[in-house]
């Protein structure tokens, strides 16, 4: 499964950048997050409760930032174990621009899931994954937004 | 009532599966019984690095948590495949070990890793969950021709190329010869669709150690209790046959995945010895889904011959099957003996050869399901005619016909030889049933709705009654193909039958008692039909690819013929009478032009008594019969489907399905018609509905019915049914055996029917509203492109 995006943010690269790597911004971002700890700079572990379809599950995951480019570009990778209910693994790249006194964020991410989710879940994690992957944006875009 | 061979005898059974009073296994209640819930690989193919079950065993309720190296460690053996097929080249196959609990490796979403054994059905599950298993994952390959490709994953060690067997079977070059000399040659590139079985009921298992007699009793969903305790005890090494008890009690369908004995039920015998208590499994359907062996999966190519005539010169078949992660019971017969020997079909050909490649791929395993085997050669075949007279501009049905083999017996290039048939009568009744000569005013009256309506043809035969022992030991069966009956005879005069068949929605309690009220003109319900226990029936083969009537039933005949002996000795002796005088019916043995007679009770009583028996006989009445068949007993039949596509939408709506089948004698025609229509149904699911779907890697996405479409009342017509007889005649009834035909012959009939209504080829299976769409789209404009 793919995704891609775009999004514009009132505030200046550097800004969006640090905030891109600061644990307790994506915390507060990523749908679902009840921990998110780092293990070392580029490396984080989440615990994210999610629902696709009939499926609800706690997916224990470690998250890793590859391909550091700062304040460029990075690929936030991660895999997430649910138990029972299987597993899911993505990857995003994302891009900062400067454009002035704003940002243009785009990202191309990449989505598997496997286990039950796919087996009962499977028609519904294309519609899923774009929802959570907006309403991540959109949380990102808010925090910085009420930052000023 | 009359409830003799040929009537229309209700099923006895009936009244306790419609009151639900029936005894299926989970039905089943032990004393002290634990429940087992297995942990199951989510991934397709990993490494097993580790497994930690301490949060687990810390869980209130949980009583063992036990994984496949205690399993393996304990001398359980691992699962056999029950047919060694050689490649052409003389080496044998390629089998990778498969464990009941997976140790190493796993090879499938749902390949088991452990089992946790609790007081409750919902603590197991929860105790699974807790199972930590850490796992090493690795690339994975789905799809057959994939998996045969270069730098593939390799799934097994042992099999280099993921290959198992290179397999061939008829005359290459004759048939390459042939092929040369063709006028015409019609070639395919056809896939037959992955499916999965879905019996109503689920597969279960109740396994129970008696510690102090160190004897197993398993209650569990099988076609065949024999069969599971023979390979359970000298395989998987459980039990001695003597300290185990196989029980198949009500069984809601099997179609092939309750013949093979899996993981499951092994790890439930093992686990209740481990724990000494009854240990208790029932499949939810996300497990059937996973993890009961699937059906068909063949890519193929083939090619055949026509002389400017229109006769067959040639036929050559290259198919490629998916047999999955590990070989299972019958998975290396399936696509070789039932499939390549049936190439054939009713068709008079001189030279066949058919090339046969398996592979192993990250997917449950795949194995025989209604037909095994015989569908796959039928779709090939049949869809080849289909197209071969649209290309050569001839009538399907007279395409066929100046083919048909017209006398028996026939040998074909591929090993059968046909003993029986009449393959132009039997197509001539279905065209007049279907009224092919009204059906281009019908097409016509559908095109001024905007519909396209088409008709399409499938000519199949089929090989039931497996099968001669001797016979399929030469060619690497494992076992031998017969079966055994008892037929004894209590004081009172009631008969008790008893049969290695097994009955799981067939009907053999009425169907069983109906030859032997026929054969000694009693009352029906003086007739009782035992069988699924392996401490009540001798032995037996079970039931699969049609055999219970023809072996079944003769063995039954055999060991009525003995008592029935034995009885005129009796009787002939007490009337003071010659045996050549007497005659059977009216429930007596009568003295032919005499009042003299033996109430049916007053022969059991004389023969238990034994006061005044003929010198030197045994008392009792009581005789066993072993039938091994000389060979396979071969129905046939013609379909003939019509159906109106929408153009707009791809919407197919099958509007007429005519039969006209050949099964022999027939002991009961409402219990044939009943599986007729459920082998169509069947059949017209695999067509137009149902299909497996692993993605990339090899997670299944059709693991419920969200997304897995069986068909449904609405989507099947009223069917017409007719029947030609032509009695088989290798055994005693002269029956052919009727339960898988419909799934073999409706698939190429429903896909001819819509390749002619919307003018295209290639369309594939299932023939879904996209698929028939894009199929009509690609045929615009490659006629526009023209």
């Amino acid at each position: 499964m793919e995704m891609t995006g775009e999004y514009r943010i009132a505030a200046k690269r550097d800004v969006v950048w640090a905030a891109l790597n600061d644990e307790d911004v994506l915390r507060q971002c990523i749908p679902g997050c009840e921990s998110l700890t780092k293990t070392s700079d580029t490396t984080m572990e989440a615990l994210v409760v999610q629902k696709i379809g009939p499926v609800k599950a706690k997916f224990a995951g470690a998250v890793e930032l590859v391909n550091i480019v700062a304040p460029e570009s990075y690929t936030i990778q991660g895999e997430g174990k649910g138990g029972i209910a299987g597993f899911a693994k993505g990857a995003s790249d994302i891009k900062l621009a400067e454009d002035g006194e704003e940002t243009i964020l785009t990202f191309h991410a990449s989505a598997m899931i496997g286990g039950k989710l796919a087996r009962l879940g499977n028609r519904l994690i294309d519609s899923t994954a774009k929802k959570l992957a907006n309403k991540f944006f959109d949380n990102f875009h808010d925090y910085l937004s009420n930052q000023e | 009532m009359s409830t003799k061979i040929g009537d229309r005898v209700k099923r006895s059974e009936d009244k306790r599966f419609i009151t639900g009073a029936g005894k299926y296994t989970d039905d089943i209640r032990q004393e002290n019984q634990a429940y087992a819930a297995f942990v199951r690989s989510p991934y397709a193919h990993a490494n097993v690095k580790g497994i930690d079950a301490s949060a687990a065993e810390a869980m209130d309720g949980v009583i063992a948590v036990l994984n496949g190296a205690q399993l393996t460690g304990d001398g359980i053996g691992n699962i056999i495949c029950g047919w060694a097929v050689s490649s052409k080249d003389g080496s044998p196959m390629n089998m990778g070990a498969w464990s009941a609990l997976a140790t190493e490796k796993v090879r499938y979403v749902g390949d088991a890793v452990a089992v946790v054994i609790a007081e409750t059905d919902a603590l197991a599950r929860l105790g699974a969950e807790a199972v930590e298993v850490d796992y090493e994952e690795l690339p994975t390959v789905v799809k057959a021709d994939k998996a045969l490709a270069e730098g593939a994953p390799q799934i097994h060690e042992n099999a280099p190329g993921n290959q198992i067997f290179d397999w061939e079977i008829g005359d290459q070059a004759a048939t390459d010869a042939a092929l040369a000399t063709a006028a015409h040659i019609t070639e395919v590139d056809i896939t037959n669709n992955r499916l999965s079985p879905n019996p109503m009921e689920p597969r279960a298992a109740i396994a129970t150690y008696d510690a102090a007699e160190e004897h197993y009793t398993l209650y569990t969903t099988s076609q065949n209790p024999h069969v599971a305790r023979l390979v359970l005890s000298a395989f998987y090494n459980v039990a001695p046959e003597h300290k185990l008890r196989v029980i198949a009690p009500d069984v809601g369908g099997g179609f092939g995945a309750k013949i093979y004995i899996y993981p499951e039920e092994i790890t439930c015998l093992w686990a209740s010895m481990k724990t000494n208590r009854s240990v208790k499994w029932t499949s939810d359907r996300s497990e059937a889904f996973m993890t009961d062996a699937h059906g068909r999966d063949h890519i193929t190519n083939a090619r055949m011959g026509f002389d400017a005539d229109g006769k067959i010169v040639g036929f050559k078949v290259d198919t490629i099957a998916n047999v999955g992660a590990y070989m299972s019971l019958f998975s290396s017969a399936v696509p070789t003996y039932l499939y390549g020997t049936l190439m054939s079909g009713q068709y008079d050909m001189p030279a066949i050869h058919c090339n046969v490649r398996t592979a192993y791929t990250n997917t449950v395993p795949v194995d025989a399901y209604r037909g095994a085997g015989r569908p796959e050669a039928t779709y090939l075949i049949e869809t080849m005619m289909e197209r071969a007279a649209r290309e050569m501009a001839m009538d399907p049905a007279e395409l066929r016909r100046r083919n048909f083999i017209q006398s028996f017996p026939h040998q074909t290039p591929v090993i059968l030889a046909y003993d029986a048939g009449d393959f132009p009568k039997i197509l001539q009744m279905a065209q007049e049933s279907a009224d092919v000569a009204g059906f281009a005013t019908r097409k016509a009256e559908a095109a001024s709705r905007g519909m396209l309506r088409g008709l399409g043809y499938s000519t199949f035969i089929e090989a039931c009654g497996l099968a001669p022992s001797a016979a399929a030991g030469s060619l690497g069966a494992g076992v031998g193909l017969w079966e055994s009956a008892e037929v004894r005879m209590n004081p009172v005069g009631t008969i008790e039958v008893l049969t290695g068949s097994h009955s799981h929605g067939q009907g053999h309690e009425t169907t069983f008692a109906q030859i032997v009220a026929d054969r000694f003109d009693i009352p029906i319900e003086n007739v009782k039909i035992v069988h699924g226990d392996t401490d009540k029936v001798q032995f037996g083969m079970g039931t699969y690819g049609s055999r219970s009537a023809p072996v079944g039933m003769s063995a039954v005949v055999k060991a009525m013929d003995k008592v029935e002996a034995k009885i005129k000795k009796i009787v002939a002796h007490v009337l003071e009478a010659d045996e050549a005088d007497l005659v059977i019916e009216g429930g007596a043995v009568s003295v032919a032009g005499t009042d003299k007679q033996m109430l049916w009770h007053e022969i059991g009583l004389a023969a238990y008594m034994a006061h005044n028996l003929p010198e030197g006989m045994e008392p009792g009445l009581k005789e066993t019969a072993f039938f091994d068949p000389v060979n396979f007993s071969f129905p046939s039949g013609a379909f003939i489907c019509e159906v109106e596509v929408d153009p707009e939408t791809g919407t197919t709506e099958i509007v007429q399905f005519t039969s006209a089948d050949d099964f022999g004698t027939i002991i009961n025609p409402m219990i044939v018609e009943g599986q007729v229509h459920g082998g169509v149904a069947q059949g017209i699911g695999q067509a137009l509905l149902e299909q497996v779907i692993y993605d990339d890697d090899g997670q299944l996405l059709t693991g419920s019915y969200m997304d897995y479409t069986m068909p449904r009342a609405d989507d099947l017509p009223f069917f017409t049914i007719d029947h030609h007889a032509t009695p088989s005649p290798n055994n005693p009834l002269g029956v052919k055996g009727c339960g898988e035909a419909g799934a073999i012959g409706a698939p190429p009939a429903v896909i001819n029917a819509i390749t002619d209504a919307i003018g295209a080829e290639g369309l594939a299976m299932p023939a879904t509203p996209m698929n028939v769409w894009r199929a009509i789209q690609a045929a615009k404009s490659s006629i526009a492109a023209e």
